[in-house]
């Protein structure tokens, strides 16, 4: 493409297939780009390096990214820096924690209390860890999407909470999620965290059991965005604005219950997320199938996309999230950096392109509620640290 | 050229790996291993104890790398990713041709700075070659559909090979279609008729 061609309104986009890039592809494959002047190439890509570096160095103009990638990538850590801004944020929540059946029937009998509640089954796990050092076993093996992930600090809050040291007594691997199924199946993993529609892939395939939705351990996580080189947004305000409109209107169009079977249906596409549309329908409806026999669990907050305000990107969602970086050792703590995390979420530029949010819609409240611990203040990171047992807080 | 660094090439394609091997072998690198199952990737990896790391972009297993940056209880040693900030060229062309390296530890970056110059040229050769070959290949079998449609023609009406194709490339020129694409429609519409 030419050099131009951002000026001309045309641009690329890359995505992984996954159920939080919803608004991005029913946005371009519905038309509400085009309707906005926007001409997008949507182009899928297999892992979240690739997308960094093609977003970095400009093969693509935007892309659908995990939140902590556009934080990570713009502090400089463990990569290039490049400052980084979102103006969208493409999905809350959505993860989920799967486990093998015997790592399944391991928890539930060492639990004490309803298998629902995190923190019951965080000290479950904690009991499980415990008697398989005793007998001398392979510490367990938990799956994970990339080190700078939204998956791994779920995992990493929800088991430190139950008395797990996520380093020390387990072991944390990346996996590409398409790979996530077949190595829970093989063994090599005994356990994952990922975002839709894996894990119900996972249960359909009678291979793993959903043990926790994310929205049980965190009610609103920020999970995507849609992510740009600061110096894109800089330079095309309008059109950033546009694309921006046009996410806004296509996540109120999958959220009408009506448009669901449409919007499943644009997803299933070989070329787009390629899935069953049944089980894209289930992730959009937060209506899982979280055993093999066929039990489901409902959650009406199990995906966000757009609803409840959710594409309105919150800083203290990315103060949180670069909170559990300093938590686990890969950034230091700072107030610059943090100021830095929170500056990638850009609800200005969202209040510019769609109109400011009703102020007292109550879903953007400044801080992020967890299962465990106080509510995560940004303003005060270092009550946070120093709320829990097991971290890799460097002493000051 | 140092010839002593120990060069692992992770890919999926063994036709393309193979190309890239050669030509490292070639340039007087011995220590060359190949991983093409991306089963317990970083055990391999932290086993062959590699220095420079060669991975196409279309693989998935990139990310299963990255965690190789992190320290942790698992590394034992830092690793730094090749392509940095002063070398965006070095990084376009790299992105370009679909491949990534990974230098591991304190190795200077000029140093191998011609196995990524290779790596790229050898990814872009290789894609050259794709192409040529799917070119071929749908050449071919233009030419098979084409051949059959001339045969129905000579059946159907009683005409000799030259004049069922004049008809057919007569045909395509009227309705601004290619050959195949009309000797295609000859096909389907005989398979009706059967």
């Amino acid at each position: 493409m030419s050099d131009n061609h951002l000026a001309d309104n045309r641009l690329r986009i890359g995505f992984i297939p996954l159920c939080d890039a919803t608004a991005l592809i029913v946005a371009v494959d519905k038309g509400f780009t085009a309707a906005e002047g926007l001409d997008v190439d949507l182009i899928r890509e297999v892992s979240w390096s690739n997308m960094r570096d093609k977003l970095n160095v400009g093969v693509f103009d935007a892309a659908h990214l995990i939140a902590p990638v556009a934080i990570a990538s713009s502090l400089g850590l463990g990569h290039v820096k490049v400052p980084i801004v979102a103006p969208f944020a493409l999905g809350v929540n959505g993860n989920a924690i799967t486990v093998s059946p015997a790592l399944y029937a391991s928890i539930a009998a060492a639990a004490e209390g309803n298998l629902t509640d995190p923190l019951v089954t965080a000290r479950a796990l904690a009991r499980v860890v415990a008697a398989r050092k005793t007998r001398g076993h392979d510490p367990l093996t938990f799956g994970m999407t990339f080190p700078f992930s939204t998956h791994n600090y779920h995992l990493r809050f929800w088991m430190a909470a139950g008395g797990v040291d996520p380093d020390e007594d387990v072991r944390l691997v990346v996996l590409p999620p398409p790979y996530m199924v077949e190595s829970l199946a093989n063994k090599h993993v005994d356990a994952f965290c990922v975002g839709a529609p894996w894990n119900s892939v996972a249960v359909d395939l009678g291979i793993g059991f959903i043990l926790h939705f994310v929205s049980e351990i965190l009610p609103r996580a920020a999970e995507k965005v849609l992510a740009f080189q600061s110096r894109t947004a800089r330079e095309h305000p309008d059109m950033l604005a546009r694309l921006v409109r046009a996410h806004a209107r296509a996540a109120e169009f999958v959220e009408e219950p009506g448009n669901r079977d449409e919007v499943a249906a644009i997803l299933s596409a070989p070329n787009r997320i390629g899935v069953a549309p049944e089980v894209i329908r289930r992730t959009l409806d937060g209506r899982l199938k979280v055993s093999p026999d066929g039990a489901t669990r409902t959650d009406a907050n199990y995906l966000l996309i757009g609803r409840n305000n959710a594409g309105r990107p919150d800083p203290a969602q990315a103060a949180w999230l670069y909170a559990q970086m300093v938590r686990w050792g890969q950034a230091p703590l700072s107030d610059d950096m943090c100021r830095a995390a929170m500056g990638v979420f850009r609800p200005d530029l969202y209040d510019a392109a769609v109109g400011a949010a009703p102020a007292a819609s109550g879903y953007i409240n400044g801080r992020v509620d967890a299962f465990a611990g106080p509510t995560f203040d940004p303003g005060n990171i270092s009550a946070h640290l120093s709320s829990w047992r097991i971290g890799r807080v460097p002493v000051p | 050229m140092d010839s002593s660094f120990k060069i692992v090439i992770v890919d999926e394609n063994p036709i393309r790996a193979a190309i890239l091997e050669d030509g490292l072998r070639e340039a007087g690198h011995v220590q060359v291993v190949r991983i093409d199952e991306m089963a317990h990737l970083l055990a391999r990896i932290y086993a062959i104890d590699p220095d420079v790391i060669l991975i196409d972009l279309e693989n998935p297993s990139r990310d299963v790398l990255e965690q190789m940056f992190q320290v942790s209880r698992a590394v034992r040693r830092p690793i730094a990713m090749f392509v940095d900030q002063s070398d965006a060229a070095s990084t376009e062309a790299a992105v370009d041709a679909g491949v990534s390296a990974y230098i591991v530890g304190g190795l200077r970056k000029d140093r191998i700075q011609n196995i990524l110059d290779l790596c790229i040229s050898r990814f872009n050769a290789f894609s050259r070659l794709q192409s040529e070959l799917d070119r071929t290949r749908s050449a071919l079998e233009e030419r098979k559909v084409i051949d059959r449609a001339k045969g129905i023609l000579m059946k159907a009406k009683s005409l000799n090979e030259e004049t069922a194709y004049a008809m057919l490339r007569k045909t395509a020129m009227n309705e601004n279609k290619k050959i195949a694409e009309v000797a295609q429609s000859v096909i389907t519409a005989a398979e009706l008729f059967k």
